[in-house]
C-alpha cells in the first residue's frame, strides 16, 4: 500500500519523466557513438570511400536518434498532460 | 514556451501582428476573417472569446465559467484561423515559389548558356537531390517521384530554418507534429498507391518464409503490418522531435538570462548572457545543421521507401 501510493504520486512521475529521458539520451548517445567510430574506422582503411561510408552513417545516426527521440517525446508527453 | 507553440498573432519584438481569425462553428456558421485583436485580453466578440489561444463559445454576454481543471467550460468553435504557423507554410510556399520560378525562367532565356545568378544557387541543391537521393534509391524510374522528393526536402529544410529567426520567436512550422503528420502520410500514400505486386506480396505473404509462420496465425503478416505502419510514425516523430527539441533547447538558453536577471538582479544577467550568448550561438550552428539533416533524412528514406515499392525482383530468391 505504500508502495502504491507513493507511485501514484504526481511528482514521482515527473521525476521519472526527467530520468526516462536522461536514459534515452545515453541510449542515442551510445548507439551514434559506435555508428561514429566504426564508420570512422572503415574510412581509416579504406579513404576512397568515404563519401559512401559518410553518406550511411548519417541515415544510420537519424534512425537511431529516431529512437531516442521517441522516448523522449513519450516523457515530454508525461510533463504536459500531466 | 508560447513561442514554440502556435499563436493567432506575430511578436516582432515589442510589436503585435494581429493575424486573421478564421472560425466555423455549428450555432454559427462560418465567422468570417476578422483580426485577432478583437479578442485580445478576453473580449467577447460575437460570441467568441479567446484563453490562452484556445478560442470557446459563449454566446454574446454569455458568462465564462471554468471547470475544475481552469479550463473554460464551453464548446469550441472548429478553428480554422491564419496562425502564425499557417502563416509560416504560406512563406515557406511563397518563398519556394519565387527561387523555383525564378530559375525556371532563367533557365528558359539562356537556354544553352551557363547558369547564373538565382539557377547557380539552386542547380547544384536539385542535381545533390537527384544523384545523391532520388538515382541511387528508386532506380530507373526516379524521374516520377523526384519533383514531390525535390519540394518535400525544400520545404522541410526551408521550414526548419524559419523556425530559427530570433525576436519573433520563428514560425514553428515544422515543430508542429501535425504538419509533420501529414508530410508523413503524403510519403505513405504515395509508396501505398505505387506499390506493385511484389511490394504488397511481401507484406501478406513474404515469399522464402517457412508457411508454418503463416497459416495458423499469421505471425508473419502481422510483423510485416507493423514495420509498414510504423515507418510514417517514425518519419513524423523524427522530423518533429529534432526539430522541436532544438527550438527548445536554443529557447531555454536565451531565456535562461531573463531568469538570472530576476533572480540575482542585473549583474546575474549580464554575467548569464556571456555563457548565453555563447551556448547560443552554438545551438544555432548545430541547429542550422540539423535543419539541413532533418530534410535529408526524411527525404532519403522517402526516396528508399519508394524505391522498395516500384522494384522489381529478378525471383532469384
Amino acid at each position: 500500500m505504500e508502495l502504491l501510493t507513493i507511485l501514484l504520486d504526481m511528482a514521482n512521475a515527473y521525476m521519472g519523466a526527467g530520468i526516462g529521458a536522461g536514459i534515452a539520451a545515453i541510449g542515442a548517445g551510445i548507439g551514434i557513438g559506435k555508428i561514429g567510430g566504426s564508420a570512422l574506422e572503415s574510412m581509416a582503411r579504406q579513404p576512397e570511400s568515404t563519401g559512401d561510408i559518410r553518406t550511411n552513417m548519417i541515415v544510420a545516426a537519424a534512425l537511431v536518434e529516431g529512437a531516442a527521440f521517441f522516448g523522449i517525446i513519450v516523457c515530454l508527453l508525461v510533463v504536459l498532460l500531466k | 514556451m508560447h513561442h514554440v507553440m502556435d499563436n493567432h498573432e506575430i511578436h516582432i519584438g515589442p510589436i503585435h501582428v494581429p493575424l486573421p481569425i478564421i472560425l466555423y462553428s455549428n450555432e454559427t456558421g462560418f465567422v468570417g476573417p476578422f483580426s485577432s485583436s478583437k479578442l485580445h485580453d478576453g473580449q467577447n466578440f460575437k460570441g467568441f472569446v479567446m484563453e490562452h489561444e484556445k478560442i470557446f463559445f459563449v454566446g454574446e454576454g454569455g458568462i465564462i465559467s471554468h471547470d475544475a481543471e481552469g479550463h473554460i467550460d464551453a464548446p469550441k468553435p472548429l478553428d480554422l484561423s491564419i496562425t502564425k504557423t499557417v502563416f509560416g507554410m504560406f512563406l515557406t510556399m511563397g518563398l519556394m515559389l519565387f527561387v523555383f520560378v525564378t530559375a525556371a525562367r532563367g533557365y528558359k532565356k539562356r537556354a544553352m548558356q551557363a547558369p547564373k545568378g538565382l539557377q547557380a544557387v539552386v542547380e547544384p541543391l536539385i542535381v545533390f537531390v537527384r544523384d545523391e537521393i532520388a538515382k541511387p534509391s528508386i532506380g530507373k524510374r526516379y524521374e516520377k517521384f523526384l519533383p514531390y522528393l525535390l519540394t518535400i526536402f525544400f520545404f522541410i529544410w526551408i521550414g526548419n530554418m524559419l523556425g530559427l529567426i530570433p525576436f519573433i520567436g520563428g514560425f514553428n512550422v515544422t515543430g508542429n507534429i501535425a504538419v509533420a503528420i501529414v508530410l508523413a502520410l503524403f510519403t505513405f500514400i504515395i509508396t501505398s498507391v505505387n506499390g506493385n505486386k511484389d511490394y504488397w506480396k511481401h507484406i501478406y505473404n513474404t515469399p522464402g518464409v517457412p508457411w508454418w509462420l503463416k497459416f495458423p496465425i499469421p505471425l508473419m503478416f502481422f510483423i510485416e503490418f507493423l514495420g509498414f505502419i510504423s515507418k510514417p510514425v517514425v518519419l513524423t516523430l523524427r522530423l518533429f522531435a529534432n526539430i522541436t527539441a532544438g527550438h527548445i533547447i536554443i529557447l531555454s538558453f536565451v531565456s535562461l538570462i531573463f531568469i538570472f536577471n530576476d533572480l540575482f538582479g542585473a549583474g546575474g544577467g549580464y554575467g548569464v548572457s556571456i555563457l548565453s550568448v555563447g551556448f547560443s550561438i552554438f545551438m544555432f550552428a548545430i541547429e542550422v545543421l540539423v535543419a539541413f539533416l532533418q530534410a535529408y533524412v526524411f527525404t532519403l528514406l522517402s526516396a528508399l521507401y519508394f524505391g522498395s515499392a516500384v522494384e522489381e525482383h529478378d525471383h532469384a530468391h
